[in-house]
């Protein structure tokens, strides 16, 4: 999976490509975990991610949950077969995700 | 029927997930099943890497079953500790993102995605049974 983050003063526009699973999501935490502190609005763009599994997940999670105390999160350019994946699990009634 | 036997740890994720894959390859199977059932598959055998043997290793068994049309049957077989992740009580997915807890998804998914799912402990073997129609 390839990362690419945006900066832009206090807001970050995370560009994911290819697979966010077991093996990659400890990579997203960890660049994340550098970010987080200082920005207030974060944006995760999955035009180019191709999968996601509970292990990705898990990060969207406790990053929401981060972000939530301080600012916003969004996840734009969602798949249709990622964004079953958010309805089965809730996470389009927690998280501003959109197509 | 085909098989696989890998050792259960994430790095061999992609040789498990891969293997599926090409089977399904061979079958009617459109992409969007082929996601599904390839997320089962992940969630599965990465559980059993990190849950079945620690704090050792050991094998895990995945085989794929085709030979139904419109079925696939997928077993997978490990001899960690006896595991059956059917009694894994669901996450609360209304709760707000604050109440919720995180983790615990994986099994969820599985269960959402797939048509059937079965265990049992045998011979000190878990065995887990999952069919999806295609």
């Amino acid at each position: 999976m390839e990362i690419k983050m945006d900066k832009n003063g206090s807001e970050l526009t995370v560009s994911l490509v290819g697979r966010l699973d077991t093996m990659t999501s400890p990579q997203l935490e960890e660049e994340l975990q550098k970010e987080l502190d200082s920005i207030d609005n974060l944006t995760f763009d999955f035009k180019d991610l191709e999968y996601i599994s509970s292990a990705g997940l898990r990060v969207l999670l406790s990053t929401q949950k981060h972000m939530m105390k301080k600012g916003e999160m969004k996840v734009i350019n969602v798949s249709d077969t990622i964004m079953e994946i958010f309805n089965v699990t809730g996470f389009s009634d927690i998280m501003n995700v959109s197509a | 029927m085909a098989e696989i036997e890998l050792e259960a740890v994430v790095e061999n994720l992609a040789s498990a997930t891969e293997f599926v894959t090409n089977q399904l390859e061979r079958i009617p199977c459109s992409m969007g099943t082929q996601m599904q059932i390839e997320l089962a598959v992940d969630e599965i055998f990465t559980n059993i890497c990190m849950y079945a043997y620690t704090p050792g290793t050991g094998k895990a068994v995945i085989s794929v079953d085709t030979d139904t049309p419109g079925i696939v049957k997928l077993t997978f077989t490990d001899s960690g500790i006896p595991y059956n992740p059917m009694e894994k009580e669901d996450p609360d997915t209304t709760l707000s993102a604050s109440e919720r807890k995180i983790g615990g998804l994986g099994i969820y998914l599985v269960k959402k995605s797939m048509d059937e799912m079965s265990y049992e402990y045998k011979d000190g073997h878990n065995i887990l049974t999952l069919i999806k129609r295609v």
